[in-house]
């Protein structure tokens, strides 16, 4: 966002090898060893051993090792320059520096084996295994083990300070071939599912391992794949987004247009070729997009940090369920029919919006902090409310109500059987809450909201209600997040206290932060990452064998997020104008468009004639 | 010049704890009346527009707006009364864009909900339209500042004197009888300050609106005001016409102090 200079510009020679700021270096050094030790001890490369990336070169397990020295090897020597700045040419030193720093990543590694070797810390330190030693000394022994990790580690770091010494092609054309390996490797699934969809079998085979991982052909055709892309497609996509972006008007809405209908035909087509598992992550997704594009309105528009989310998609889930299932709690009088799915749809709604209005009524006249700690208590109330034995006789208690048939719609039967069918009738009430959703935003009612985030005092003085505006926004996110839980309850079949946890509430908050707080397509991507590619709170994602260190990477993420881009990935205008205020008035004085105190430019027709004497 | 008497304020007192903010005030304001009111600092000025806006519940006495007891309404529904004011230190919504900030301050003049704008019906088009109009045509009331371009960009980028010109603009979208302004030229050049003393004269020539200023500037009171209220410790201790209220030996006193050898 800033500014920097011309890349064109005369850039100052570079500076000597020796020329180091070498406490930086150290520091650096230190953090790196510190990262390899303490993912070891995680047991992370362990864990993800079983995940092969290029068969039988490459885990995820040594991946989880590897990225650091060569990340950290290329952030020490990075500068942002900014105008005014000198940019001094890369060279020798950026090597030195990133060699630096990896050599005492891995001097740490190397440590770590020593000590694997010489003490036994299993009791406090579970992975302080056998097995870890193994892997760290490549089942050499501990000379080795030393040797290897201080080679690697000072390669590594070195290749990440040589990427600033790369001509700008160069740094492309590596990147890009590691975004695709890695990409082939985390997608394989969905890439193996579709080939084989389009009846393209040989091509699986050929790309793939048997086992799981990319074969080494594959990995090479893959790379030749990434390379041809930096060369030719990048600045073709680069081109195509700028075009669109520059589109207003009429041809705006048109473009827009053509983006939605891809985006529904890929909706549609894509899971006829997709197979069972992929299916059922698809239709995970498609459940937490729901909940999060309903928190996002909460949250992201109108700014009630709400903790206590779960519980709408609890009310959901078990108004379903007790109205459907024929094994509810014993409690219910025999004349209650078991309805319909569509016909108990309504009844959750309106249960829904009721929830929303009995817990936001309290709770909306607190602020900030308080009123999320007093949402997030009644997040846990609400699901101890269905496990306690007072209404166990209504919700099953601990046993939870079972037996609940699919969505009957005459001609099939939606249920978790079929996750296609749920995957469909997902897609179908996320198009509703995206819909919803864009219209609010622009609306009375999404004005309001905004005012409300923005300074709650004076969008009270400038006339809005805000109890009201406020318990709107609850009520629109409960019923959203209503209809996900009966999805939920129709897909799986049965439902217990135990899905309604207070983990759920956080995993949408984090989904609605890292995708972009306030951005449609922002909540979606985040979905799509974190419950797609890492898993839900129950479900794994397409990297299965993540499902041990989800938490910590969402925490990793989260707060790398909150360093680095607090906006989210795809980031709503006004927030990242919020958050990057400076910058963005400094582009925009840059730009001329920032207005300064002498700017008269209609003093003439207002100067005086206006005034008024006393009467 | 004056019409029928649109707010009083009888024998008002706020506390806060044992501090005496204001004391048994008694003011009023007439339709089209421009009335200033001035102080020291730390006199009550602020509190007492806090206090008709609904922000801040009086300890005893009474507020009537139209005939109507003010006491007990929130701070939206004095703005739907027919009171809107501006603040001292500028609250704008600085990451809306201009036409937003003055399109949500006409949230209590309007009622499309959630139907009408799921379903995007004939009513809800034709009320954001209306909305639109008339969040430029006050913007337009500051020549063209706030309109063109700037429409779309957010509050943040305006210059000082603008923000206070569009915190003016918000507080004219919702169509108020009384427009309290809450020192409107702070920190505006004497130039930008002429100028705005003109356009506080239009609000009421043009638009119709009684307006209550909280001024320092004693050029722009003397140039608007057709009375001026003298707040001091929470006390009115002088009101009449300028030339009164400046020659008072009272307020003389309270804005210089006593002379030496009277003090002591």
């Amino acid at each position: 966002m800033s500014a920097t200079m011309d890349p064109t510009n005369e850039l100052a020679p570079a500076r000597a090898a020796s020329d180091q700021d070498w406490r930086k270096l150290v520091n650096y050094g230190l953090l790196t060893a510190m990262g390899l030790i303490f993912i070891s001890l995680a047991n992370m490369p362990i864990g993800l051993d079983g995940r092969k990336i290029i068969e039988p070169l490459l885990s995820m397990g040594y991946v989880s090792l590897l990225w650091l020295p060569a990340m950290m090897g290329y952030t020490v020597t990075a500068e942002k320059v900014l105008e005014g700045m000198t940019e001094y040419r890369k060279g020798a030193r950026e090597l030195v520096a990133g060699a630096v720093v990896g050599l005492i990543g891995g001097a740490g590694l190397s440590l770590l084996v020593v000590l694997l070797d010489t003490f036994d810390l299993r009791d406090p330190l579970v992975n302080w295994s056998p097995q870890l030693f193994d892997l760290l000394t490549f089942d050499n022994g501990v000379g080795h083990g030393i040797g290897f990790w201080l080679v690697i580690g000072a390669g590594l770091g070195l290749s990440g300070g040589a990427m600033h010494v790369l001509p700008t092609i160069g740094r492309r054309v590596v990147a890009s071939v590691i975004l695709w390996v890695l990409a082939f490797s985390v997608f394989e699934t969905v890439i193996a599912d579709i080939s084989e969809g389009i009846k393209l079998e040989w091509l699986t085979d050929e790309i793939y391992y048997v086992r799981g991982g990319l074969s080494q052909q594959g990995a090479l055709g893959v790379a030749v794949v990434g390379i041809l892309f930096a060369l030719f497609g990048r600045e073709r996509v680069r081109e195509a987004k700028q075009t669109f972006q520059s589109y207003e008007g009429p041809q705006r809405t048109k473009a827009n247009a053509v983006m939605i209908a891809i985006c529904g035909a890929a909706a549609i087509f894509l899971p006829l070729v997709l197979g069972r598992i992929t299916n059922e992550l698809l239709a995970n997704v498609g459940l937490f997009v729901l909940l999060a594009l309903g928190l996002n309105i909460v949250v992201g528009l109108a700014g009630i940090l709400d903790l206590g989310y779960v519980a709408f998609f609890a009310v959901g889930g078990y108004t379903t369920a007790i109205l459907t299932s024929a094994n509810r709690g014993e409690s219910w009088p025999d004349w209650m029919p078991h309805a319909h799915w569509f016909v108990a749809l309504v009844i959750v709604v309106l249960f829904a919006a009721l929830t929303g209005l009995f817990i936001g009524a309290p709770v909306i006249r607190m602020r900030g902090d308080y009123l999320a700690i007093v949402t997030l208590g009644f997040g846990e109330i609400i699901r101890l409310l269905f496990l306690s034995d007072w209404l166990g006789g209504y919700t099953g208690g601990a046993q939870g109500v079972t037996n609940i048939p699919g969505v009957d719609l005459g001609f099939a039967n939606i249920k978790g059987t079929d996750p296609r069918a749920i995957f469909y009738l997902v897609a179908v009430f996320c198009a509703l809450a995206i819909y919803v959703s864009w219209r609010l935003e622009k609306s009375r009612l999404g004005r309001a909201w905004m005012a409300i985030r923005e300074d709650e005092s004076v969008a009270e003085a400038m006339g809005i209600n805000t109890v009201n505006a406020k318990l709107m926004a609850f009520v629109v996110g409960a019923v959203l997040a209503s209809f996900s839980g009966a999805i939920f309850a129709a897909k799986v079949g049965s439902i217990f206290p135990t899905s309604f946890i207070i983990l759920v509430s956080i995993v949408i908050l984090v989904v609605v932060i890292v995708g972009g707080m306030g951005n449609i397509i922002g909540v979606i991507a985040g979905a799509a990452v974190l419950i797609g590619v890492l898993g839900g709170p129950k479900q794994p994602g397409l990297l299965a064998e993540f499902s041990e260190f989800k938490l910590l990477i969402y925490g990793a993420l989260l707060i790398w997020m909150m360093l680095k881009r607090p906006e989210g990935l795809v980031p709503n205008v006004r927030r990242s104008r919020e958050l990057h205020q400076d910058e963005f008035l400094q582009d925009a004085w840059l730009k001329g468009q920032v207005d300064t105190a002498d700017d008269h430019a209609d003093d003439e027709d207002l100067g005086g004639e206006g005034r008024v004497t006393p009467a | 010049m004056s019409g029928e008497r649109l707010l009083t304020i009888d024998n008002l007192s706020v506390t806060f704890g044992g501090l005496h903010a204001l004391k048994d005030l008694n003011f009023h304001v007439d339709e089209g009346e421009i009335v200033s009111v001035i102080g020291p600092n730390g006199a009550g000025k602020t509190t007492f527009f806090n206090m008709i806006s609904g922000m801040v519940t009086p300890t005893s006495g009474d507020i009537v707006f139209q005939g109507e007891s003010l006491l007990g309404l929130d701070p939206n529904q004095v703005t739907s009364r027919g009171i809107a004011r501006t603040f001292q230190n500028v609250r704008l919504f600085a990451n809306m864009t201009i036409l937003e900030n003055v399109m949500v301050a006409q949230h209590c003049r309007t009622k499309q909900g959630i139907w009408g704008t799921l379903f995007n019906t004939a009513g809800f088009q034709k009320e954001e339209q209306e909305i639109r109009d008339w969040g430029e045509k006050v913007l337009g009331f500051f020549g063209s500042r706030l309109v063109g371009y700037r429409l779309e960009q957010p509050a943040s980028v305006l210059s000082y004197a603008n923000r206070r010109r569009l915190e003016i603009a918000r507080a004219m979208a919702t169509k108020p009888t009384i427009i309290l302004l809450d020192e409107p030229v702070a920190g505006m050049n004497p130039k930008e300050s002429e100028e705005l003393t003109g356009l506080i004269g239009k609000l009421r020539s043009e638009w119709g609106f009684t307006v209550v200023m909280i001024e320092h500037d004693m050029k722009v009171v003397r140039d608007v005001s057709d009375r001026v209220v003298v707040l001091d410790h929470g006390e009115t201790i002088a009101q009449g016409s300028y030339e009164e209220v400046s020659t008072d030996p009272q307020v003389i006193e309270a804005y210089l102090g006593r002379p030496a050898e009277e003090a002591s």
